[in-house]
């Protein structure tokens, strides 16, 4: 039961304010946390609970729902073998959440990937430009109202799935 | 007296930059002040185009990514959907699985060995180490047909039965292989042009390998001691007897050295695992998810109708997200994958290890000669086809 698990009895007494959701999948724990408070609940996680690898950083687009984006932490920690997921939503009108490059290093690409691929800005990143696609490249092909087949082409028909 | 930054740009044709990775190299005479690597030529869209397949329609897509070690990336995406689904598959299944994830690994890391040696000037140990590779990909070729994009794996199991012949041909690897480790061992290990190009460059400490992300040899090669099959064990790996390998100088000298390491554990595993291997199914008992046997696809009515709705519709996953990770030969490949519900993943994740790790390299590099961002190349083992993705 993720109420029990250790971190997240933590940032319960720590953070009640800014934890929306917590909840166990096939035994992995998920926390949503408010996108204000993200840097610093990762930083608690990283310096007092020992989750001190950022595994990945990536986004989900809920296109429909409010709010539309989440931004997806996967932390493992090396010294406790365990991991843990930290989700924060973004909302498409303030598209916008914190960069995580203060904490890890690992975070400055991954972040800009994100910002190529879904449109999500970090604040206070470096150098947020874009690292996959081409500089003048419009749009954001990982959002779901982007066409899978590329913008300005006929959908393919050859295949029904 | 003044100098002047000059900057080069090195590759994409240089043959050590793989053919699709820019760096725009800053430098002081032949000291490295700035590195700005370019990438994203190989772009293929492989998350977006996953999410607009059926799950198991999916699966021939992460072949293409680290092109040099496909099995793992089918591992690390069936274990993942098989995660979510919540299925066992059968043990044989995990024991194939492990063998030909063992391969791959060899199978990588000579690719590494090669090219890492050709870039430093070793050319025999390039011939040497891809005569090796071929026995490999032989065996790749027998189990699914295809020499590089092998898509053997599928939730639930394997595609198919191991072919006739097929054990006698990896316990030949098994025997011949150790020796043939000896030789490059003593091809480089006490070569003093090798020594001088490895020992002391890209050194990145433990902490600094921690927060760039890194993983895989080039983490154990920083000293840290951590590996997935052994800390968080995934398709039976908790049973098998094997060392992990961990530097010390976390230099290029002591990531080769791990390597080697792992390539003689990988023969050790994959020696027990063909110990263990007995007659019995090979896929998970879950008629909603797993093609039938082609038998009856071809002998009953029934068969053929399962098929096609398999095929045709793929099979719904339960709402909910899981991240699974393998320790590929490059380091943590993790497939975080989301679902809605419905028979497509909402949206397919690939944590891939080559991109984490390539991002280090201007730490790794920086103040170091033109000539040693060669070596530091080579030693970080990179693939483009898995940055890009």
């Amino acid at each position: 039961m993720a109420e029990n698990n250790r971190a997240v009895v933590k940032l319960k007494e720590r953070y009640a304010d800014a934890l929306l959701e917590y909840k166990e999948h096939r035994g992995e724990v998920t926390v949503i946390v408010k996108k204000e408070s993200v840097l610093e609940v990762l930083k608690f996680l990283r310096d007092d609970l020992r989750y001190n690898f950022l595994s990945d950083l990536t986004a989900v687009d809920y296109l429909g729902q409010e709010p539309r984006f989440m931004v997806v932490y996967n932390l493992l920690s090396i010294p406790n073998k365990d991991r843990i997921r930290i989700k924060a939503p973004v909302t498409e009108a303030d598209c916008s959440i914190e960069s995580a490059t203060a904490l890890w290093n690992s975070a400055n690409w991954l972040e800009r990937e994100v910002f190529d691929l879904f449109g999500i800005d970090f604040k206070n990143h470096p150098n947020m430009v874009r690292i996959l696609m081409t500089d003048d490249w419009v749009g954001h092909p990982l959002r779901k109202d982007y066409p899978v087949q590329g913008p300005d082409r006929e959908p393919y028909k050859g295949r029904v799935s | 007296m003044a100098s002047e930054i000059m900057t080069l740009n090195m590759g994409p044709q240089h043959p050590s930059t793989h053919g699709v990775l820019r760096l725009v190299v800053e430098l002081d005479g032949e000291v490295i002040q700035k590195i700005t690597p370019h990438i994203g030529y190989l772009h293929r869209g492989v998350e977006k185009l996953a999410e607009h397949r059926t799950f198991h329609q999916a699966l021939p897509l992460t072949d293409r990514m680290d092109y040099l070690a496909p099995m793992h990336n089918n591992l690390g995406y069936v274990l993942a959907v098989e995660k979510l689904l919540g299925l066992d598959v059968p043990e044989r299944a995990k024991l194939v699985r492990v063998i030909m994830a063992e391969l791959t690994r060899l199978k990588s890391h000579l690719v590494w060995i090669a090219c890492h040696a050709l870039d430093i000037g070793a050319m025999t140990v390039f011939l040497y180490a891809f005569r090796e590779r071929e026995m490999v990909m032989d065996l790749y070729e027998m189990v699914s047909g295809a020499r590089m994009t092998s898509n053997y794996f599928r939730v639930g199991g394997l595609s198919r039965e191991l072919p006739a012949g097929f054990e006698q041909k990896v316990q030949e690897i098994v025997d011949t292989f150790p020796g043939h480790f000896d030789t490059y061992e003593g091809l480089l290990t006490k070569n003093t042009i090798w020594l001088q190009r490895t020992i002391g460059n890209g050194v990145i400490s433990a902490e600094d390998a921690i927060d760039y992300g890194i993983s895989g040899p080039a983490l154990r090669g920083s000293g840290v001691d951590f590996d997935l099959r052994r800390d968080l064990p995934y398709s039976g790996y908790e049973d098998f007897d094997f060392k992990v390998p961990v530097g010390e100088n976390c230099d290029t000298f002591d990531r080769y050295k791990v390597r080697l390491v792992e390539m003689r554990e990988a023969v050790k595993i994959i020696d027990q695992a063909l110990k263990r291997l007995k007659p019995g199914p090979i896929l998970a008992d879950a008629p909603q998810v797993c093609y039938p046997p082609k038998e009856s696809v071809y002998n009953s009515i029934e068969g053929l109708i399962h098929h096609f709705k398999i095929a045709s519709e793929g099979f719904p996953v339960p709402e909910g997200e899981v991240y699974m990770a393998v320790e590929n030969p490059k380091g943590e490949l993790g497939y975080y994958i989301v679902s809605d519900g419905g028979n497509r993943p909402y949206r397919m994740r690939v944590r891939p290890p080559s991109f984490v790790n390539l991002s280090a390299i201007e730490k790794m590099a920086k103040g170091s000669m033109l000539a040693d961002l060669v070596a530091v190349i080579g030693t970080l083992d990179i693939v483009l086809g898995e940055i890009d993705r």
